[in-house]
């Protein structure tokens, strides 16, 4: 056996049982979601064409799961990511208490969902904490969970969890900046904001594009938060594409569960194929 | 000499306040917990379920350990729970903990055919559990799994994250620390044992500390895998004694934090160094 030849031995050994255990629960459950998208169950499997895709599409209960999250994405991927950008190069330059500051924002990571989300449910409630601030100003009481508002109560859960996970995410791609860099520019006089705009952050673009992944990806588990917090039914404004799935879930209607779940594999595949390509071409990943 | 761009007392007061600012945004539902738990049910009733206002209660009027007497020796049910969690997030993390740094040895230092495509799968299948959690179901049920606590921790171990995130740490490992190990004579599973593994401490750490709290908060896997409501993890059970008793949850709440704050208070900075692995490079 030549040298070649042994070390694919070796490396498939190690790589061995997890790739056993990732085609079983991963792959192939996966491609069998692929082919029943395009089956109908009626005696027996039989295949459909895109019939499950065009019942799909004309639902209105997943027109309004599709629109709620990706409004969710769009709005809370960008706000996360400039507020742990900010965050992390406030805490940046070591000072005295940075490391606490740090362990604090990090924190809600390690929270329990479910504890967390029975103090959202108590500070918004009807009778909560956020209205008797709104009563003592005199602005108009809301009912936080049950109007429009409770998007809004999502978005600052999504926020307040994971913040902490991409500030040090950022951190670490600030701390890979030679400090020579920086040095040269003061000493050619630029100022801080140049440094900011012209070194930081173009150094940090290989962070932010994982900061990006990871937020999208995170933006999806927070969808468990809203089932916890709104139940089966929520408000319309948090009835995300996780409700709608988790409702077929119990009717066990898995052609149409597995046409929703395909489509959003689609969809986050070609975010993160894409910005894979853009960075694989600016040249700064290798795999 | 005189360091360039020296922080001003304005700026540096800008930032302390903007820091705190946010710490009290971040640390409040926390404090808020753990103050609330230390009342006695009879004050939680009083303010969280009068039909007035309530106000931001803070301080327990009378200190109170009631509920986790309550909880601990009164109501069996939640130590049953607690247990229900630990034991298959236990399994899940150091089958997971096995299984991926092996894997994550491999992708890293050995070049076999399809290794990259592989990993690429990897990376694509980090996907959120709703995209899998379908596909899962069907196969866990054509293997008899369904009903069974097999049914969330087999596809656990296997999460594709462990993966990514051992690759990357074991990637930044010199070539060379191998290389010497082998001209010495090791085997492979010498030097990954005595060699990989202690030099990525910080990456197995974290992957204990994430692999944990993911599955310490799994929600819908139990309630779609294990159909029999009575098995359901502290996660689940949770958020349903919330509606029941307000007084009760802010101490299970605690209590549900414990395991993981320990691990977070003890590994908070390979925690950190790990997280900061896992960037793509």
């Amino acid at each position: 056996m030549t040298g070649r030849k042994r070390e694919a031995m070796s490396g498939l050994m190690f790589a061995a049982p997890f790739l056993f255990g990732f085609a079983a629960f991963f792959v192939v459950p996966f491609l069998i979601s692929v082919v029943f998208t395009f089956t109908k169950n009626a005696n027996g499997l039989k295949f459909a064409g895109l019939d499950n895709y065009i019942d799909l599409f004309g639902s209105s209960a997943f027109q309004t799961a599709a629109y709620n999250t990706f409004r969710f994405i769009l709005i809370g991927v960008p706000l996360i990511m400039v507020l742990s950008t900010l965050l992390a190069l406030l805490l940046h330059k070591r000072f005295l208490g940075s490391s606490f500051y740090r362990s604090v924002f990090l924190y809600p990571l390690v929270v329990p969902v479910a504890a967390t989300v029975m103090v959202f449910q108590l500070v918004f409630a009807e009778s909560g904490v956020i209205n008797t601030i709104y009563a003592w100003f005199g602005l108009p009481i809301e009912n936080w969970l049950a109007s429009d508002r409770a998007f809004y109560v999502l978005m600052i859960l999504y926020l307040w969890k994971n913040c902490g996970y991409n500030i040090v995410l950022i951190m670490a791609g600030l701390n890979s900046i030679p400090y020579a860099f920086h040095e040269a520019a003061q000493v050619e006089g630029a100022s801080r904001w140049q440094i900011l705009r012209h070194i930081t952050i173009p150094l940090l673009a290989p962070s932010f594009f994982f900061v990006f992944v990871v937020s999208i990806i995170n933006s999806f588990k927070c969808f468990r938060e809203a089932f916890l917090l709104g139940g089966f039914i929520p408000h319309k404004s948090i009835y995300m594409l996780q409700h709608f799935m988790n409702n077929n879930f119990t009717n066990l209607n898995y052609q149409r569960l597995s046409t929703a779940a395909f489509l959003v594999f689609i969809v986050i595949f070609a975010l993160v194929f894409v910005l894979f390509w853009m960075r694989r071409k600016a040249g700064d990943i290798q795999l | 000499m005189k360091r360039l761009h020296q922080s001003s007392l304005s700026a540096k007061t800008g930032r302390y306040l903007t820091l705190t600012l946010f710490a009290i945004f971040f640390a409040l539902p926390i404090v808020y917990t753990v103050m609330n738990s230390l009342m006695s049910p009879a004050e939680v009733q009083h303010y969280y379920s009068g039909s007035g206002q309530m106000t931001l209660h803070l301080l327990p009027d009378q200190f109170s350990l009631e509920e986790y007497y309550q909880i601990l020796f009164r109501q069996p049910d939640y130590l049953m729970r607690f247990f229900n969690s630990l034991w298959p997030v236990t399994v899940i993390v150091i089958g997971q903990v096995c299984v991926s740094s092996a894997a994550g040895f491999a992708f890293a230092k050995f070049r076999f055919p399809g290794r990259d495509v592989l990993f690429f799968f990897v990376i694509i299948l980090m996907m959120p559990i709703q995209v899998t959690l379908v596909s899962n179901y069907i196969v866990l049920d054509r293997m008899g799994l369904i009903g069974t606590y097999f049914a969330i921790i087999l596809p656990a171990i296997f999460s594709p994250f462990g993966v990514f995130l051992m690759r990357q740490v074991i990637a930044t490992m010199p070539d060379e620390l191998i290389e010497a190990a082998k001209l010495d004579g090791a085997g492979n599973w010498r030097i990954f044992l005595r060699i990989v593994l202690p030099c990525s401490k910080s990456g197995v750490v974290s992957l204990v500390i994430l692999c944990f709290i993911d599955n310490w908060n799994m929600v819908e896997q139990p309630i779609v895998c294990l159909k029999d409501a009575g098995k359901y993890p502290l996660s689940v059970f949770l958020s349903q004694i919330n509606e029941m008793n307000p007084g009760l949850s802010f101490a299970c709440g605690v209590l549900a934090m414990v395991p993981v704050a320990l691990l977070f208070l003890f590994y908070e900075k390979e925690l950190i160094e790990g997280i900061g692995f896992s960037n793509l490079k």
